[in-house]
């Protein structure tokens, strides 16, 4: 693509953010485009499909006022590049990349191609440190752990933010003084989210180790396209040129899928499910695949992506694909919310994939994995048996149901629900599950190894102590 | 005389070519400076259109098209086995190699136009040719099929070098036992006067299945440990099955495992449009993990193909077809060869993707209207077969699928096609996998077609009691689905005390049998007697107990009565390994000793 910028300026057809430009020649596919506006005002675009003499070029600040004489577009010859260096730490970008903090330009020290390239399976290495969130819901039973992709997938209003930001606190490798530097892409919110966000890591002084990417809700859309990439672009360098952990936030997916589904629908594309593009999974694949660690390498990419669920539904396209891809989500339920649970952590339906290479011994502790089956199996039960309850009536249920009953209610309250500054150590977090695990019969913990029945179960362990 | 055209369109994986006049359907082309690789997949006039297996930012119109003059091709032989391939049998650590040389610092990510081998030239392979006791001669006729040699590829996998297909005619020549490469001659085969060289290695056109002499009917199961499966769902060598399910509700460990524990001889796992990190789990674990037939590395029988969601989307669609045609070559040696494809949507939909980019005329949710058929065609790939060429050897290709429905929706066009042509259905419970019971394989949904055809291998090494017991399990845990319907009206207390009985023993059976710890070193992998004596526990338990309560006793006194042994029971298959099944006898008899008892006591 070693080719100089090429001038042009016939515009043959302009719809919704496309111009398709004529008489043009050597443009490459998905190289970036420069647009002046009769106005002298300019504009960023992409290559979406080229043919002979004629280019579709996508305008991600939209084309409205764009006109099909006395606009220039120039191809820049490269695809879509961000510079990237240590110094963007601390700053804040728009979502093209570009400083809007008034600090001085960025130095940098290479430029790279947003879209990345897919990381090769073979050198990649399986992620396995346990990262200690300090939240019991999590931390006990979705374990997170250091290059993993774990999204929260939300609703409308309820507190993705205060966990996400929780999350990002709280978050310590044990054993490892280092903190984690975090990349945030704020991908179509709003203002009152942003500076949400924006306070947080002032306030707590992490601001110097904080790269915010930001595209409003008042932004362009297609800008949406690019700044997840752009903010993937820094912390891949970050990761693996600068050898540090980084934690990267991308907030708000659904946002990034409908300005996608937008682009589609203008390039009159055939539909996959309720409109947006069949290529959605591998689109969004491009984003969430850009974590993990590699081989020989220090440093990770840890990700946490944030949707909101379009009516709470986890089956519409965007949570659907999204859950197909990443290692597994934290699900927020408004039902817990309404109920003044925080973190309002639906554990049954919220998963870790990685979870298994996470705990255990010398990483938690060899009870974790036991505990951890158990809380789900007796969690389960209970809320199921509590709806049968609804219908029936407790009077109806045996003795032994109606532990777990009493069991699920102090699961709920005891144990998912804590303080947003409340920072529970992983040998806190199990102690208190076998405290609730000790509601229930012993002969119902039937997922825990008898040994661990005897060493950690309270009843035990007051005798040994006396 | 290979063709040669201009780009003249690029859109996305799509690319138009011009001045393509004479170029096949199909052909594999070399697209653009870089040399991308693509394959033709519509010709109108002088313009093919080709899907490339590579990232096509940059590519620019007028840049060159080369045509091969072949289909897209693998290569078979030697070196296959152990080795982590993308979707177009390109060698990824080959791949990071060269790139190495050029950037040490992008090591870790695919970069476009890297040209490898799929098998090593260089490496020598100590070939014996198969001269003695009925091998061939010098002078022989030979067909296609025919086995010239060996050469061990694997402390587990013996490979048999065979005469390639379309080669026949007399033996001439043949090596000595010594070391050579797959590009040394091993053998000279004479026909119609000219002189044919066999060397260890040959070319197959993936999509076009590999001949065998006859199908064989699947009768021997393909044992996988997983409870479940063996015992109440059970695939057969040979056979085809799918696994649907939402996302998390276990696929990928359930793949997992049959890839991890199964008696096949040979596994090739495709990751088709899944996470990397799957594939780095495998490649990090499998060299370290014991196959428990062999004892050998696991990493010594299975072949890696992978195509993960964010590498190119158009040789996912190729990847299905380069993992069945590797499947094939080792069935043709004679070995039992698992092949799971991990998603087969991901693949559906990377069909959809190029036929949208073709402007084709969408069928149902945007899929092609060829959709049923090429899935008909990949599963058909499958079957145990008599293998061409002699001696005589019988081989096996299983198949495995996933399946990811959008939403969780088995209704939906590549779940509901992809049964019309799969024996074995496996299908994952969101509401299971909520709970933590894995596998999520629902009871109810499920099927197999292969109970009748397996139930004589398991009378004949395992038990002859195996399919009364495995029936009546069956009939318990389905007339406990309907009971739970009641339930939800009247609660549980109401009920008769039979049913009570069939709920107790539903749940043991649940906890104690069908839920099993894939990561649990004891309870991973359950032998077939393992799983019969686990069975036959709990179905005379529920026997015995059926007696005691026809005769009034309750089922809240029996399980007062059992105490701590319910436990034993349930705990079984993580505390009993499978070589101290004997335990599993005991424990069976004391339970029925405290039925006895009770029995004695209530008069």
């Amino acid at each position: 693509m070693a080719v100089g910028v090429r001038e042009y300026s016939r515009i043959r057809e302009i719809k919704g953010p496309l111009l398709v430009v004529e008489g043009v020649s050597n443009v490459a596919y998905d190289e970036i485009v420069e647009v002046e506006l009769a106005t002298g005002e300019k504009r960023k675009g992409r290559v979406l499909d080229v043919m002979k003499g004629i280019a579709v070029v996508q305008v991600f600040e939209g084309t409205t006022g764009i006109t099909t004489t006395g606009t220039k577009v120039r191809f820049l010859g490269r695809p879509l590049e961000i510079p990237v260096s240590e110094d963007m730490l601390g700053r804040i970008f728009n979502g093209l990349g570009e400083p809007i903090d008034g600090g001085p330009p960025i130095i940098a020290e290479e430029e790279r191609d947003v879209n990345g390239a897919p990381l090769n399976p073979a050198e990649r290495a399986y992620p396995e440190d346990f990262i200690q969130t300090g939240v019991s819901a999590i931390d006990g039973m979705n374990t997170l752990v250091r290059g993993q992709k774990l999204p929260i997938f939300s609703g409308s209003g309820l507190p993705h933010n205060k966990l996400a930001a929780q999350i990002a606190r709280q978050a310590t490798v044990r054993g490892e003084e280092e903190e984690f530097a975090v990349v945030f892409a704020a991908i179509g919110i709003k203002y009152d989210d942003f500076i949400f966000f924006k306070k947080f890591f002032e306030e707590t002084g992490a601001l110097d180790r904080v790269a915010m990417f930001v595209n409003l809700a008042d932004e362009p859309a297609m800008v949406r396209l690019v700044t997840p990439r752009a903010a993937l672009t820094l912390a891949e360098y970050l990761a693996f040129d600068r050898d540090m952990h980084v934690l990267v936030i991308l907030t708000d997916m659904t946002n990034y899928a409908e300005a996608l589904r937008e682009i589609s629908a203008a390039r009159e594309e055939v539909p996959g499910r309720q409109g947006y593009p069949g290529y959605l999974y591998s689109d969004l694949a491009s984003i969430y695949e850009r974590a993990g660690r590699v081989k020989g390498k220090k440093g990770s990419i840890t990700q946490m992506p944030i949707l909101t669920m379009p009516n709470d539904d986890i089956t519409h396209p965007i949570p659907d694909l999204t859950g197909y891809i990443t290692e597994g989500q934290i699900v927020l339920s408004r039902e817990l919310y309404n109920k003044g649970i925080y973190p309002p952590i639906n554990v049954l339906m919220s998963l870790s994939r990685l979870m298994k290479e996470g705990i255990g011994p010398g990483k938690t502790r060899e009870d974790h994995a036991d505990v951890s089956n158990q809380l789900y199996a007796a969690y389960s039960r209970g809320v199921e048996l509590r709806s049968l309850a609804a219908v029936v009536g407790e009077e109806s249920l045996s003795a032994v149901d109606r532990k777990y009953l009493e069991f699920a209610d102090a699961f709920e309250r005891r144990f998912l629900s804590q303080g947003e500054r409340e920072n529970r150590s992983i040998e806190q977090t199990l102690d208190l599950a076998w405290e609730i695990l000790a509601i229930l019969p012993e002969e119902e913990l039937t997922n825990i190894k008898e040994e661990f029945i005897r060493k950690y179960h309270p009843k035990y362990r007051k005798k040994t102590t006396q | 005389m290979p063709v040669k055209g201009r780009i003249a369109r690029i859109s996305g994986p799509l690319v138009v070519a011009e001045g393509m006049e004479g170029a096949q359907m199909f052909e594999m082309v070399r697209v653009g400076e870089d040399k991308l690789i693509g394959e033709i997949t519509r010709i109108r006039g002088d313009r093919a259109f080709i899907q490339v297996y590579e990232s096509t930012t940059g590519l620019k119109p007028g840049e060159p098209v080369e045509g091969t003059g072949a289909p897209l091709s693998v290569w078979l032989g030697p070196g296959i086995i152990g080795t982590i391939y993308d979707g177009v049998q390109r060698p990824l650590p080959l791949i990071a190699e060269i790139i190495a040389k050029e950037a040490p610092n992008r090591k870790m990510f695919i970069e476009r136009g890297v040209q490898v081998d799929p098998i090593p030239r260089d490496k020598k392979w100590h070939f014996k040719p198969a001269v003695n006791g009925g091998g061939v001669h010098i002078g022989d006729k030979v067909e296609p099929g025919d086995v010239l040699g060996t050469v061990p590829e694997t402390s587990l996998i013996e490979h048999k070098v065979m005469v390639p297909p379309g080669v026949r005619g007399r033996l001439k020549w043949i090596a000595q036992e010594g070391d050579y490469t797959i590009e040394d001659p091993i053998a000279v085969v004479e026909a119609d006067g000219k002189e044919i060289e066999v060397k260890m290695a040959h070319r197959w056109p993936v999509r076009i299945p590999r001949p065998y002499k006859k199908k064989l009917e699947p009768t021997l199961p393909l044992i996988t440990g997983v409870r479940i499966i063996d015992t109440f769902f059970p695939m057969a060598k040979g056979g085809t099955g799918a696994v649907p399910g939402g996302f998390g509700t276990g696929k990928t460990v359930t793949l997992h495992s049959l890839a991890q524990w199964s008696d096949a001889r040979v596994v090739v796992y495709i990751g088709c449009g899944e996470r990397g990190n799957e594939m780095t789990e495998v490649l990090e674990r499998f060299p370290t993990y014991k196959d428990p037939w062999t004892g050998k590395p696991l990493m010594e029988r299975t072949i890696l193909i992978a195509n993960t969601s964010n590498m190119p989307v158009a040789a996912r669609e190729a990847s299905i077809y380069v993992g069945v045609t590797l499947a094939e070559y080792y069935r043709d040696m004679g070995y039992d060869v698992l092949l799971v494809a991990d998603s087969t949507s991901r693949w559906a939909e990377a069909l959809r993707e190029i036929a949208g980019r073709l402007e084709e005329m969408p069928a149902e949710e945007g899929y092609p209207s060829y959709l049923a058929s090429r899935l008909a065609e990949f599963y058909e790939r499958a079957g145990r077969v008599e293998a061409l060429g002699s001696p005589d050897r019988h081989g096996s290709v299983t198949i495995v699928g996933a399946v990811s429905p959008p939403g969780g929706d088995f209704t939906e066009p590549v779940t509901s096609h992809t049964k019309r042509f799969i024996r074995v259905f496996w299908a994952l419970d969101t509401k299971l996998a909520y709970s933590r019971h894995y596998p999520a394989i629902n009871w109810i949904l499920s099927y197999s077609a292969y109970v009748d055809l397996v139930t004589e291998w398991w009378h004949k090494n395992v038990d002859p009691r195996w399919r009364k017991y495995r029936d009546e399990a069956m009939e318990i845990l389905t007339r406990e689905n309907e009971l739970q319907d009641i339930v939800r009206l009247v609660g549980t207390e109401s009920l008769d005390e039979r049913d009570k009985l069939v709920l107790e023993t539903a749940r043991l059976l649940k906890d104690g049998f069908l839920k099993q710890n894939a990561f649990d070193p004891i309870d991973a992998f359950a032998t077939p007697q393992k799983q019969f004596k686990l069975l036959r526990m709990f179905i005379d338990f529920y026997q015995r107990a059926l007696e005691l309560v026809q005769h009034g006793i309750t089922v809240a006194q029996i399980r007062q009565a059992i105490g701590r042994l319910y436990v034993e029971m349930v705990k079984a298959k993580f505390t009993i390994p499978n070589d101290q099944l004997e335990k599993i006898d005991e424990l069976r008899e004391r339970v029925l000793k405290v039925l006895d008892e009770l029995e004695a006591r209530s008069g």
